[in-house]
């Protein structure tokens, strides 16, 4: 058996944010992640971040995850990877497989930073191979260095078709054309424009209606839709692609969350189901905290500092201190407000308020 | 390597060794370490296994393994996740077909 104060299940921006703040305050830290490498999706992201220089502005993904290793490394984080976090057991222990075996983790405070999982599109052909979520593409063009192929035709115009759709450009594959089923393109206009000048074709109220192809995707139907999103007959387009991406959203990973009867609640534009929390990141159980992605789709940035958040809100409620501890967190809350300021996140903030009004209703 | 990067503006790949496995009998090259679906598709294989009960072909569907649709047999051992597990020398890679029980493939 393994004990420990705070054991963070999961190692991204999030997770590795409140190992950090955790161990910083003194507590002993214990991270997990079922990857072989720690840092979470931040190793795909080859573009800038956007933002202050407190969010690490002008700095890649991937040089923000060897920032923050580094960090929790230094700090005496221990961290276990290619261990699966499986569930909560009855006598209240965390049961975790590493290296083939099943092990108890007896910890104080839980932080589950389980992320999200992109979401799929059902339409005909989409099991053929060469459908894919264009998070795979970019995992693969990205770390690994292969082209998952050369002729694409991307669906969804969020941050994350038209940053996927950039980013294959740069490594040598032809994007046929973007397909957008809302009547305006939905991500950030400076990553559109990027695609636009390179001459991809954007089609907004325009879907994917079917892959053809034997054993591989060989052309890709694509078609108007109405304002209901019904495809138009007599609008059909076919397009020769050998590969079709989805980035047509994620939703929160909340098998973890579940396992630990974490109060849910429903927000689509945050995903979907979704533990609820209170300002400090505190499920409905005073002893589980969920942080990331899991708590909301949103950005690396927020992620980041809900994590840490959690992890000194974890440290502090068993006794460790920090120096300026209290005023730490009110800064992270401040920052969480600002990066959910402006008009592109007033949906998301409404959300996050509504999450934390009934997590916090919880610990009254 | 049809599919494989060689140059790219931004990243640094690491380097790897080459490597020979095998797949469905066919000697093949790919680089140690590099997930085993990355190797299949740079070698122009994009269907790695074939469903329980209409045998449809299947493929890298997530990437980060998450949903269990890319899986091959590797030395025998069925239901293994091609993108997140690492080629090594010598491999004997076959496509799925089925549920993949041990021995009854």
């Amino acid at each position: 058996m393994r004990t420990t104060d705070l054991l963070v299940i999961g190692s991204g921006p999030a997770g590795l944010g409140a190992a950090i703040e955790g161990a910083r305050c003194g507590a002993k830290v214990l991270l997990v992640d079922e990857n072989t490498k720690a840092g979470g999706q931040l190793y795909k992201q080859i573009h800038k971040f956007f933002g202050s220089g407190a969010h690490y502005a002008g700095t890649r993904g991937f040089q923000i995850a060897d920032i923050l290793l580094q960090e929790a490394n230094d700090l005496g984080v221990e961290t276990l990877l290619d261990t699966r976090a499986l569930g909560r057991m009855d006598n209240g222990c965390v049961s975790i497989l590493h290296q083939g075996k099943v092990e108890a983790v007896e910890a104080k405070k839980v932080i589950l930073a389980t992320g999200a999982k992109e979401n799929a599109l059902a339409f005909p052909g989409w099991t053929l191979p060469g459908v894919m979520t264009a998070g795979a593409a970019q995992t693969f063009s990205n770390v690994h260095g292969t082209l998952v192929g050369k002729n694409i035709l991307m669906v969804g115009s969020g941050n994350v078709g038209l940053i996927v759709s950039y980013q294959l450009m740069q490594a040598g594959a032809e994007v046929r054309a973007l397909v957008e089923a809302a009547p305006q393109i939905t991500g950030y206009l400076v990553h559109a424009g990027k695609i636009q000048r390179a001459g991809v074709p954007v089609y907004t109220s325009h879907t994917v209606v079917e892959a053809r192809g034997t054993d591989r995707v060989e052309e890709a139907v694509i078609a108007q839709v109405d304002e209901k999103f019904r495809p138009i007959p007599g609008t059909e387009q076919t397009i020769p692609v050998d590969t079709i991406l989805l980035a047509v959203g994620l939703n929160p990973r909340t098998e973890l969350a579940s396992m630990f009867r974490c109060r849910t609640t429903y927000e689509g534009a945050l995903g979907g189901i979704l533990p609820v929390h209170d300002a400090w990141m505190r499920s409905s159980d005073p002893n589980v905290y969920v942080c990331g992605d899991l708590a909301g789709v949103e950005e690396a940035n927020t992620a980041l500092e809900e994590g840490r958040l959690a992890g000194i809100h974890a440290a502090v409620s068993l006794g460790y201190t920090a120096p300026h501890a209290q005023a730490r967190m009110e800064e992270l809350q401040e920052s969480l407000r600002s990066l959910r300021s402006g008009a592109h996140a007033a949906r998301r903030l409404a959300c996050k308020e509504r999450i934390m009004e009934k997590g916090g209703a919880c610990h009254v | 390597m049809s599919q494989h990067i060689e140059e790219h503006p931004i990243v640094d790949y690491p380097s790897r060794t080459p490597v020979t496995f095998s797949f469905d009998g066919r000697t093949l090259t790919g680089l140690a370490g590099q997930p085993i679906a990355a190797a299949l598709l740079d070698n122009g294989i994009s269907v790695f296994r074939h469903t329980h009960k209409t045998g449809q072909p299947r493929s890298l569907f997530c990437g980060i393994g998450q949903c269990n649709d890319c899986v091959v047999v590797v030395n025998g051992k069925p239901n293994v996740r091609s993108c997140t597990t690492p080629l090594e020398e010598g491999m004997v890679i076959e496509t799925q077909h089925g549920l993949g029980k041990v021995g009854v493939l």
